[in-house]
């Protein structure tokens, strides 16, 4: 997906007066998910400690979309699993407070963790066939849900999750109860997986790279699946993807991360069109961009996501920037908190200072 | 379905011809030459001539094969050298025997092998996973014999718990119906009957369990192991279901796919675990008889066991191969 | 490339085959190091290890330390053993496993009985891994270079294991040995033959796994000739699991050996002592000496568990779905 400055001013024209995220200032009360701190180390057996995520925070408004971008193994999907209490217990250790309505996720227990899965919060992987029980069929794995948390007999849940079917757009749903997941396209399959999240109205849906599998021309309608069914239930959602075009089409604001820490916030509309962080700036360079001259060369970023130096050292980025300083090795950078418009960057030569106010935080 | 269960019958028959023509070069290599499959090592070099000719050995080794054949499709398995009385009535009356001690074994493995496997694959790392595994490794190198041996001489002999021989205690009076002495005793309501077999059962059964136990313990577990690192497990849990939806319906109904199949094809070596442990408990079965047949060079008997084993086992594959494509969906559907 | 004449152009080319299947399969050279290095480190690898070590010394200089020949009945000639009346004792300061039935040693016996023990064991694996390793490469080999013809030729042979895999393994034994008659040599190939099937489908399934890999696939590209890929790459890479299978083998085919001997087709020989036999020997006196039993059966638990914990550790860290 290629987006252009002329393009991104058109969206924040379309959008504004229908989107919920946008309207910031009319919203009351505390943020749905506010998560401070994440830390999340693996401990295996014969080998050092890793630190996948290393201290990450962001917030998610009712009804917002928020985006976590980054390329492989930034530590966004073990942040959701972390969020979700899905991590194994052995050789993993979180830190860090994940509040949700008012509730530490990471404090919780099993029994809680249970009633809240499923039914405040749903999350959706990313390949549709290993995400499924091959020897279920269907309809059971939607009814369960509904079962579960809804407490519905059998014939309701039936009845249910074949209008589940319907609503996500997956035709003849009463013979699809029946069937195996390995009856069912990529495409379908995923939709049957976004019926089992949104069965029971979440406040919050977590979807990790949901089109990464699919086929491109799948993509696009399994995205505009999503955006419908957010914007119509005022469900949130976490959209974790590498893909930029996947952020610009849909999130109201996006956290950029860089090993394991994020390295930059900011609304869709200003992230795109001044970005400050040398890396979200390489990122979009990088983009293929259809209203650039034919045969021009791609500005990938240099070096990879090996090349990093560890946060306690310094900015895991700067053997990568090319804005690199002096002030950016020796200690980590903090992040800076621009308050008009709101935005948060972690970085001590960021691109284009903001002409507004600049208020260093933590 | 049916056309899937009647492919794999007509695949069975080249196995059974390979089978049977084995058989056949087995009888003929026999020291002593094919009389011995009737006679023994007996009998005068004119009676042995005699024989040979009744058998028409002088005719081509294919017409032999034939008659040889054609013996078998009838069941005509020959004459017991020990007891001259026809193989197949020696059988028939043993059978049952090995049936009830082979289904007790296999109950005993399968309902301490799963639950012992599951736990351990749950609770990987701890005591339990350590012994669960050990243990299994250990239980496939006690010979089944001495294990026998010494569930007899401690729990028998010494301490008195079970009866140390046979089918059935002698003074207890059971009516015979289908040589099941278990379901007899059920069915005649001889209640002290039926207990009495049952309790005869019990320590041969433990020491024909003790392999396909530790088999299936292990099997289980690595079965488990693999699919609670499958995302659909993953998926489930992020549905919050409870944990007992997810062990029954998303846990154990893939892992115990290739257990079943195992179970299967574990019943071959309990038959052969049978012909040992029959011995030791003096229990009337067919392995016991067979396990006598060997010093007596009694092949006749030998040979029909072999062959009745070998199909039965063939037909137990057969079995699970077609239960797989009735248990697992995504064979089903071609 | 255009310089070089033909001849040269195959060698090149045969060079840069290897160069891209040692590094494609980078770890081809590091895989057994790395499973070394695993080995070393896991306890019931050592515990195994030391077992077998603790085994094969007793079997190798044992018998040349013993106080008492394997065969001299000294307990019938002293009058101490009288097993009609139900007298065989025990240990004792001189005789520190007590006398057998017959009045030898039972302490010399059972050291000397290792390396009979051994012998049997190694011999039948041996010719168990010889004949099925055989069968399964031509199979293996026939199927992925022989085209119509050789997969004719891997689906009979095959077949032909799948017959022996019908009978369970004692069964087989017993009708091999019942052919054969009873002696030390029937006992090896019998036990053998139990392998021979597990081998064989192992080699075979391990080649054809190979043979539909990547990098054999890049090689073919490449231009290598089919006979150097399997001899060249194939055949080393299916060694691991074959390794693994060895020394399970291993300790099954002692309990099988003890297994036949117990029902009386083992070796009548009553001179050299073996584990098994001195088992089956023992079961008529278990009430009066039951010892005589638990010794050798304690014997081959012990030295069949050394091996299985060896072999499971060597399957675990030849795995390669376990690398890091």
């Amino acid at each position: 997906m290629s987006l252009s400055t002329s393009d991104s001013a058109t969206w924040v024209g379309a959008t504004s007066a229908g989107a919920r995220g946008a309207n910031r200032g009319s919203r009351s009360g505390a943020p749905l998910l506010e998560v401070t701190d994440l830390s999340v180390t693996f401990t295996p057996r014969e080998a050092p400690a890793v630190a996948a995520v290393d201290g990450v925070s962001f917030t998610v408004d009712e009804g917002e979309v928020v985006g976590l971008v980054g390329e492989s193994g930034c530590g966004k999907s073990v942040t959701s699993l972390a969020i979700m209490g899905l991590l194994p217990r052995r050789g993993v250790q979180v830190g860090g407070r994940a509040v949700f309505a008012g509730q530490d996720l990471l404090t919780l227990g099993d029994a809680a963790l249970r009633d809240i899965r499923g039914r405040e919060i749903a999350m959706i992987f990313q390949d549709p066939l290993s995400s499924l029980n091959p020897v279920v069929p269907i309809g059971v794995q939607v009814a369960e849900v509904l079962v579960r948390h809804r407490k519905l007999d059998r014939a309701q849940a039936r009845r249910e999750s074949a209008e589940l079917l319907e609503r996500v757009g997956i035709p003849d749903p009463q013979r699809r109860l029946r069937e195996y997941p390995h009856q069912l396209s990529g495409g379908m399959r995923q939709r049957a997986l976004i019926a089992m999240a949104v069965a029971c109205q979440p406040r919050l849906l977590i979807a990790d790279e949901p089109t990464t599998a699919l086929d491109v021309t799948i993509q696009a309608q399994t995205l505009d699946l999503l955006k419908d069914l957010v914007r119509s239930s005022g469900t949130a959602l976490i959209m974790i993807t590498h893909d930029l075009g996947v952020v610009a089409g849909m999130c109201d604001t996006v956290n950029v991360l860089y090993a394991g820490r994020v390295v930059e916030t900011a609304e869709r509309v200003p992230l795109f069109a001044n970005p400050y962080h040398p890396y979200t700036v390489g990122l979009l360079g990088s983009i293929p961009r259809l209203d650039r001259a034919r045969g021009d060369r791609l500005t990938p970023i240099p070096g990879s996501v090996r090349d990093q130096l560890p946060w306690p050292e310094g900015c895991a980025f700067a053997p990568r920037c090319d804005r690199r300083t002096d002030a950016c090795i020796g200690r980590p950078p903090q992040l800076t908190r621009v308050v008009v418009p709101p935005r948060t960057h972690r970085c001590v030569n960021p691109v284009v200072p903001a002409p507004a106010t600049l208020e260093e935080v933590s | 379905m049916i056309r899937l269960i009647l492919r794999r019958l007509l695949q069975l028959i080249p196995t059974l011809f390979g089978l049977s023509l084995l058989l056949f070069i087995w009888l003929h290599r026999l020291p002593g030459g094919p009389e011995t499959a009737i006679l023994g090592e007996r009998g005068t070099p004119e009676l042995r001539e005699a024989v040979r000719r009744s058998l028409g050995l002088d005719q081509p080794l294919w017409v032999q094969y034939g008659r040889f054949v054609g013996r078998l499709v009838t069941g005509d398995l020959g004459v017991s050298i020990q007891t001259h009385r026809s193989v197949w009535t020696e059988f028939g009356e043993r059978f049952p025997g090995t049936v009830e001690l082979t289904i007790v074994a296999m109950v005993i493995a399968v309902s301490v092998g799963i639950p012992l496997g599951y736990l351990a694959a749950r609770r990987r790392g701890t005591w339990l996973d350590t012994l669960a595994v050990g243990g299994s490794l250990f239980g496939i190198c006690i010979p089944i014999f001495f294990l026998a041996y010494m569930l007899r001489l401690v729990l028998s002999i010494e301490l008195g718990w079970f009866p140390a021989t046979g089918r059935q205690s002698v003074g207890i009076n059971a009516t015979r119906v289908t040589g099941f002495f278990v379901l007899d005793g059920l069915l005649t309501r001889e209640w002290d009957a039926a207990w009495d077999a049952l309790w005869h059962l019990i320590l041969p059964g433990i020491a024909l369990a003790s392999i396909p136990l530790a088999i299936i313990t292990r099997m289980t577990r690595a079965s488990v192991l693999e699919v609670l690192g499958e995302d659909y497990v993953r998926t489930a849990e992020a549905k919050g279901l409870t944990a007992r939806v997810i062990r029954q319906r998303h846990v154990l109904r893939n892992a115990l796919l290739p257990v079943v199949t195992t179970i299967g094809l574990l019943t071959g070596g309990l038959l052969s675990g049978a012909v040992l442990t029959e011995t030791v408990f003096a229990f009337n079965g067919i392995g016991h008889f067979v396990a006598a047949a060997i010093p007596a060079r009694d092949y006749p008997v030998l040979m029909g066991f072999i062959m009745i084993i070998a199909l039965i086992y063939v037909l137990v594959n057969l079995l699970v191969d077609i239960s797989y494509t009735i248990i697992d969906p995504r064979v089903r559907v071609r | 490339m255009s310089v070089l004449s033909p001849g040269r152009k195959v060698e090149k080319l045969d060079r840069l085959a290897e160069l891209a299947a040692a590094s494609a399969d980078g770890r081809g050279v590091s895989l057994w190091r790395e499973a070394a290095r695993r080995l070393r480190r896991n306890p019931s690898a050592i515990a195994g290890a030391v077992i077998l070590g603790i085994f094969v010394l007793i079997a190798a200089i044992g018998p040349f330390f013993v106080p008492y020949g394997p065969t001299e009945t000294i307990g019938v000639a002293n009058g101490e053993v009288r097993p009609a009346a139900g007298i065989i004792p025990g240990p004792s300061a001189e005789h520190w496993l007590g006398y057998d039935h017959l009045g030898r040693d039972e302490f010399s016996r059972m050291v000397v009985g290792a390396r009979q023990t051994l012998l049997v064991g190694v011999v039948a694996t041996l010719i168990g891994m010889t004949v099925g390793c055989l069968i399964g490469g031509i199979a293996g080999a026939a199927h992925g270079l022989g085209g119509r013809w050789g997969r004719r030729v891997d689906t009979v042979l095959m077949r032909i294991v799948d017959m022996m895999l019908a009978l369970p393994s004692l069964l087989l034994a017993i009708s091999i040995a019942a052919l054969l008659g009873p002696s030390l040599a029937t006992v090896m190939i019998a036990v053998g033959a139990i392998a021979v099937p597990i081998f064989a489908r192992l080699l075979r399934g391990s080649m054809i796994a190979q043979a539909n890999a990547e990098y054999v696939l890049a090689a073919t590209a490449l231009g290598v000739r089919k006979r150097r890929i399997a001899l060249g790459h194939i055949l080393p890479n299916s060694l691991a699991p074959v390794l693994v299978q060895m020394t399970l083998t291993l300790a099954t085919a002692i309990i099988e050996a003890a297994a036949l001997s117990f029902l009386g087709l083992g070796n009548p020989d009553p001179s050299t002592p073996e584990w098994g036999k001195m088992l089956s020997d023992a079961q008529r006196y278990l009430e009066i000496s039951p010892g005589l039993a638990i010794y050798p059966a304690i014997a081959i638990i012990i030295t069949a568990f050394g091996f299985t914990l060896l072999g499971e550790a060597m399957r675990e860290a030849l795995d390669p779905k376990l690398r890091a």
